[in-house]
């Protein structure tokens, strides 16, 4: 694992730089890093070590006896010939493409909409109101949703008859149930996109603004060539938090729909959760779970190779 | 005195002049900006008032159509979810509270002197081991929920406080190391070797120096792990099924499905988000920058 190799590495740096130029103060600052450390590899690393070996085993909940029976890769055949782990991957990644796409660009929108108000109250008061669904529990979130999408006295259906829609069975139709879940995440999370893009906008430096000004009136060229560059390491890094969050999303969807119907809105976390807790088969959830980190560690590293910038290379 | 008045007559006036100028200049633009940034508060806000009107209408107020926006307000709900003798959510409540605060203090007490020394010191493998901490905080719980579930079966930690207490470190001490590495950067090192001089070690010169000068930093992580763990709910899930459920296994437990008792629901709810939304309303400002902090840099 990539980790424990870094763990390991520090401490050869350590004993190498004790080496070179014996400092007094090495060990103090080792005493300082070095709980947070043990605290992440024991409660991070080691049940993670623990989940891959748990993915190599027979660990059945309900039927113990041949438990940690190694088995090799038969629960990772299992899961990758399971129809049901790709049509929830390939729903979570769908539902990721969406909420990116509409989050990122209604974020830019408010942050643009804020930053050229001159109505200084309204702004302040939309400012603070942004940072109210990000706050709210996921899963009080996913309750709020089973009334507001409610057939028959929800809110949803009473302003889309306000425009003449007919009644939407927004939770007994498999596809309006995903549609809820995607709109119900862009209700709380794209004030996050906003925020970013608020404070991002906010280090375009006045005067090349105004010097674009002087050459074109076109506001969209201004925003496209000057604002733009300086929103991109904010998307970047919205689109790394939110891919990771998507990835494990489980409160909202959980309480919101369940799963259903049917498991037509049961995302991967949702299934992982379902193999293990409600199916009892560990071994075969483990392999998920080890599958599933696999994805997010790629993505993540995907990202920060094409866009982002650690502290380090500032 | 004559010319203080004068002085502040010049400034009313200009004051006023101002004012008409403003008044006068307001393009259409600047109305539909206006119109645009009411209709986005309105979006964002109503379904927290949904959520609290709901939980104090009757039942039959609930299902009325077109949905009653002037009703008699009641608190029957509140009653019951509180006081009654199977009343649940208040130790729901208290179990949220003492997670949260207890994973927030230990996260800020091991956090904050590794991120110092992130900031301090230079060595071989620091961009990995500064890469490592903030994974921890994008693996998906539910990788490690499995295994933790069965080594707090063993431990025999179930349902109790202390198996979230710690395992909520996974997320939390990576957000403290992210924010106060930032904040701690920003101090200028001179205090440190001002310190040195002093007689301080790097311990004393953390403590007495650079953490009270961090306060800020330090504040934000705080606030945003607090919440974060007020909210989790997966661990929460597994770990604590039946006593010590913190108040989001509560609110999950709702059953779906017909004769939902909607007012208690929402009820519950309010109770769950209502502190954690005031607390966010306060502080938005130093939110906002500790949201947004790690993603701009």
């Amino acid at each position: 694992m990539a980790n424990l190799a870094d763990a390991v590495n520090l401490v050869e740096t350590e004993q190498t730089a004790r080496h070179r130029r014996p400092l007094r103060i090495n060990w103090l600052a080792l005493a300082m890093i070095l709980p947070s450390i043990i605290a992440l590899l024991l409660i991070g690393l080691y049940p993670l070590l623990f989940a891959l070996s748990l993915s190599f085993q027979r660990f059945l909940l309900n039927r113990p006896q041949n438990n940690g029976l190694f088995v090799g890769f038969e629960n990772y055949a299992t899961v990758l010939n399971d129809p049901l782990f790709w049509s929830s991957l390939g729903r979570t990644l769908t539902m990721l493409l969406i909420v990116l796409i509409v989050q990122i660009v209604a974020g830019i929108g408010i942050a643009v909409l804020i930053d050229s108000s001159r109505w200084r109250a309204v702004n302040w008061t939309v400012k603070t109101a942004l940072v109210i669904p990000i706050a709210m529990t996921p899963a009080v979130v996913g309750l709020l949703g089973l009334l507001i999408f409610n057939r028959d006295f929800g809110l949803m259906n009473y302003l889309l008859g306000l425009i003449g829609i007919e009644k939407v069975n927004w939770l007994g139709d498999p596809t309006m149930a995903m549609v809820a879940i995607i709109l119900t995440d862009i209700w709380q999370w794209t004030p996050f996109a906003a925020l970013i893009m608020l404070s991002s906008l906010a280090i375009v430096p006045h005067d090349m603004v105004e010097a674009a000004k002087l050459d074109t009136k076109n506001s969209w060229t201004i925003f496209r060539y000057v604002k733009l560059p300086y929103l991109m390491p904010g998307i970047t890094a919205f689109m790394i938090i939110r891919t990771a969050d998507v990835l494990k999303l489980f409160d909202m969807p959980f309480t919101l729909t369940r799963g259903g119907p049917g498991v037509s809105t049961e995302l991967i976390s949702l299934y992982v959760q379902r193999m293990g807790f409600r199916i009892f088969d560990m071994g075969v959830a483990s392999a998920q779970a080890v599958l599933l980190l696999i994805l997010c560690i790629i993505l993540a590293r995907a990202y920060i190779h094409f866009f982002y910038r650690t502290p380090e290379s500032e | 005195m004559a010319r203080a008045e004068n002085f502040q007559t010049g400034l009313l006036s200009s004051r006023a002049q101002k004012a008409t100028i403003r008044r006068q200049r307001i393009p259409p633009s600047a109305w539909l900006q206006l119109a645009l940034l009411i209709l986005l508060l309105i979006f964002i806000l109503t379904p927290f008032f949904w959520m609290v009107s709901t939980s104090l209408k009757e039942q039959n107020d609930t299902f009325a159509i077109p949905p009653k926006i002037i009703f008699t307000p009641t608190l029957e709900h509140y009653n019951l979810v509180l006081f009654s003798p199977s009343a649940i959510v208040p130790t729901g409540l208290q179990n949220s509270l003492i997670v949260a605060t207890l994973t927030t203090l230990l996260a800020l007490v091991l956090g904050t002197p590794a991120a110092y020394v992130l900031a301090r010191f230079e060595f071989r493998g620091k961009r990995d081991l500064w890469f490592w901490f903030i994974s921890n905080r994008f693996i998906s719980p539910i990788v490690v929920a499995l295994p933790f579930f069965l080594i707090a079966r063993d431990l025999q930690l179930l349902n109790k406080p202390q198996a979230l207490i710690l395992i909520y470190l996974t997320f939390n001490i990576p957000l403290v190391v992210w924010l106060c590495l930032d904040q701690f950067r920003a101090i200028p090192r001179d205090l440190d070797e001002q310190a040195k001089v002093d007689g301080c070690n790097l311990f004393e010169s953390f403590w007495r120096i650079n953490l009270p000068l961090a306060i800020p930093g330090v504040v934000v992580s705080a606030i945003l792990c607090f919440i974060f763990s007020w909210n989790e709910l997966l661990f929460a899930l597994i770990l604590n099924r039946s006593s010590g459920q913190t108040a989001p296994v509560q609110a999950a437990n709702f059953m779906t499905g017909f004769g939902v008792k909607w007012g208690e629901m929402m009820a519950t709810g309010t109770l769950i988000v209502l502190p954690v939304v005031i607390f966010a309303a306060i502080v938005s400002r130093h939110l906002a920058r500790g949201l947004t902090m790690g993603a701009i840099k």
